[in-house]
């Protein structure tokens, strides 16, 4: 789960790291009030949940209350990368005079948070991996030791900060540490960390990333999930206990298990080429019982671009009978008259097969293979075109 | 012969009293697995499907001589479990339990790397030696004894290709899950080193997907260490970046871990990869 910038800010303040004294308004008129309240020159950030802000004209300064009410005016209700802004934080602005970046992450390949920085802040840290890999300094972090101080010391010297930051720079990377452990983040950065003209450090944009599977132990963090942000579908998902995703293609995918489920997109693209394929990630889950199955059924069928569903179904403990009757239950339950496809493999497969020809349904066929239904999908969303 | 598991794995289960648990050790008892107890703390003293309950996995290994377990507590319990079957000294551990917190694996990580033990998993179905052993969720008859070793990130998506290669006749020596999530305890170099050192193994099925860059690395060690063939399979060509794709560990980051990208490294190893896991077998003829 991604926080936004105001709420990562503000989990950073509560580490003690040094974090601008903003606030967060929905209004013009609020937004002059906070920047009335600050006094001199304000910076208004659209909070929303995708990077290049700046670039998309989503991030301004503003000289005085009033124009920091016009800039927030058409700040307010501007679309990001297809995000709504409802939502900006008023900061004071800050004299910089130098930005660097700090930030952690998980390492998959050693299996530890590793801590980076680079002198080359307010740019994404990718694109320096990128273009100047030697810039970034990291430190791999023992979890059972945390950060040492003097890994700090590393960095700091690593991207030549001058001595007199070093202990402020060393207590806000500590500081950043037991934020990301304490919050179970699996990113926190600080970027641009900036180097003020009064020589203060100050964590000027702030992004985190709680990992999922630990939100259960973090209701406050919880609270915070902005579900403006992801299409309605997805929210509906997660409430029945169905992992999906959106995307943009024609055809509906509902599959058992999430590598079969990407593995079921690919063929439609396969076959689909350039103008036909998947229209979203579905895994199911295992049993695949009527209930469920409905459910699913219905935030396919909610996104308009579908134009034919392909249902893909290996039977392992669950037999492939039972999941057909499900199937075919669920279709009473959500008329449709959009073709569909049925490939159902493993146990009982041939009985399941058996179940849902006869049936009679005529927008729906079985298929033996997983290449036959990709086809017949792709043929169905083409005829409907 | 075979990799991890086999006729002589004597294999407890941790959360044997549970839904899950329970009807997993039938399937596995069933298949021939030599369960010899289970762990379920406040149940010693139990029985579940003849099989005695212990209240720590110390008592367990005591009493049974248990050289590997498998654990299907929930997911906010899965870590200590782990942490318990290390310092009992179990040899094998293997990890189903889903949901896993990253931060409580990176300890469990650290932790096993500096023990005696391997993990296999967490969020994995586990492993299958045909004939031999079951020790996980895979369902049995989908595989038979034979010489092809399987290596996977996946469930449903690895149950596919192992049927379609005993469709045509092709068994094999285990298939091994070892799971979607960022941090695992065994890799796809661990299981290809594992098979390559393996005298029954003659070739090897690897099934990878978007995220992270253990398939990249995979195909250097095939390219370096390996002497018998390799076919694979990358699932998630068409998955956006930044997303995640159902599995925690399945995403694209920073423009890294495609499918394109490990595709290519593994074909410049020398493997053959399918555009379908239907075509894995005839790529192994």
């Amino acid at each position: 789960m991604n926080l936004h910038e105001y709420q990562s800010k503000a989990r950073f303040a509560e580490f003690g790291i040094p974090t601008p004294k903003g606030k967060t308004a929905t209004t013009p008129q609020e937004v002059y009030e906070i920047a009335r309240e600050l006094g001199g020159a304000v910076v208004v950030k659209s909070q929303v949940l995708v990077g290049g802000r700046g670039k998309a004209g989503g991030i301004k300064v503003a000289q005085t209350p009033e124009l920091a009410e016009q800039v927030a005016n058409n700040i307010l209700g501007m679309k990001i990368k297809g995000l709504t802004v409802r939502k900006v934080l008023v900061d004071p602005a800050s004299n910089i005079s130098k930005e660097i970046y700090l930030g952690i992450v998980n390492d998959r390949t050693t299996g530890r948070p590793v801590i980076m920085a680079s002198s080359e802040g307010g740019v994404e840290i990718e694109q320096v991996a990128h273009e100047n890999p030697d810039a970034i300094i990291r430190e791999q972090i023992n979890p059972f030791l945390g950060l040492l101080d003097y890994q700090a010391r590393n960095l700091a010297s690593g991207i030549n900060l001058p001595h007199e930051h070093w202990k402020a720079f060393g207590k806000i990377a500590a500081n950043l540490y037991k934020c990301y452990m304490a919050s179970d983040a699996v990113l926190t950065e600080i970027n641009p960390l900036v180097i003020t003209k009064e020589n203060q450090l100050v964590a000027l944009d702030g992004k985190m990333v709680i990992d999922d599977n630990a939100l259960y132990r973090h209701a406050d963090l919880e609270e915070m999930r902005d579900t403006d942000a992801e299409p309605r579908e997805e929210t509906e998902a997660r409430a029945a206990g169905i992992s999906y995703v959106k995307l943009n293609g024609q055809i509906g995918c509902m599959v058992n298990g999430a590598g079969l489920a990407m593995t079921t997109m690919d063929m439609t693209k396969l076959y689909g080429g350039e103008s036909i394929g998947p229209a979203n990630f579905l895994d199911i889950g295992g049993g695949a019982q009527a209930n469920k199955v409905a459910a699913a059924l219905r935030i396919i069928l909610a996104d308009p671009n579908v134009k034919s569903v392909l249902f893909n179904i290996f039977g392992g403990i669950t037999r492939c009978d039972e999941v057909a009757r499900g199937i075919l239950q669920a279709l009473d339950e959500v008329k449709t008259q959009i073709p569909m496809v049925i490939r159902l493999a493993g146990t009982n497969a041939d009985e399941g097969r058996a179940i849902i020809d006869a049936a009679h349904i005529p927008n729906l066929s079985s298929a033996a293979t997983l290449t036959e239904a990709a086809k017949k999908a792709v043929e169905s969303a083409q005829g409907a075109n | 012969m075979a990799i991890l598991a086999d006729r002589n794995t004597r294999l407890i289960v941790q959360g044997i009293t549970g839904r899950e648990g329970s009807f997993h050790t039938k399937q596995m008892i069933d298949y021939g697995t030599n369960v010899v107890g289970g762990v379920t703390p406040g149940k010693g003293g139990e029985w579940v499907h003849s099989k005695p309950v212990f209240d720590t996995v110390k008592r367990a290994v005591e009493a049974t001589g248990a050289n590997a377990s498998i654990i299907y507590a929930p997911a906010a319990a899965a870590g200590d479990a782990i942490f318990e079957a290390v310092d009992a000294g179990i040899g094998l551990i293997v990890c189903i339990t889903e949901g896993v917190p990253i931060l409580d694996m990176m300890k469990v990580y650290s932790y096993v790397k500096q023990s005696n033990s391997r993990l296999v998993g967490p969020n994995c179905p586990g492993m299958l030696t045909p004939g031999q052993a079951k020790v996980g969720i895979m369902p049995g008859y989908i595989a038979k004894p034979g010489n092809v070793g399987v290596v996977s990130k996946s469930g449903t998506l690895t149950y596919e290709v192992v049927f379609a290669l005993t469709n045509a006749g092709m068994g094999q020596t285990t298939c091994l899950g070892i799971g979607g999530d960022p941090i695992i305890g065994t890799n796809f170099v661990d299981a290809l080193r594992m098979f390559e050192e393996d005298p029954e193994t003659e070739k090897v099925v690897l099934i990878g997907e978007i995220g992270g860059r253990a398939e990249v690395d995979a195909a250097e060690f095939i390219k370096s260490h390996m002497t018998k063939p390799v076919a694979a399979f990358i699932a998630g060509k068409s998955a956006p970046p930044g997303t995640r794709m159902g599995h925690a560990g399945a995403i694209i980051e920073g423009g890294e871990g495609t499918a394109t990208e490990k595709i290519n490294a593994l074909l410049s190893a020398g493997v053959k990869v399918a555009d379908n896991p239907e075509q894995i077998p005839s790529l192994l003829k």
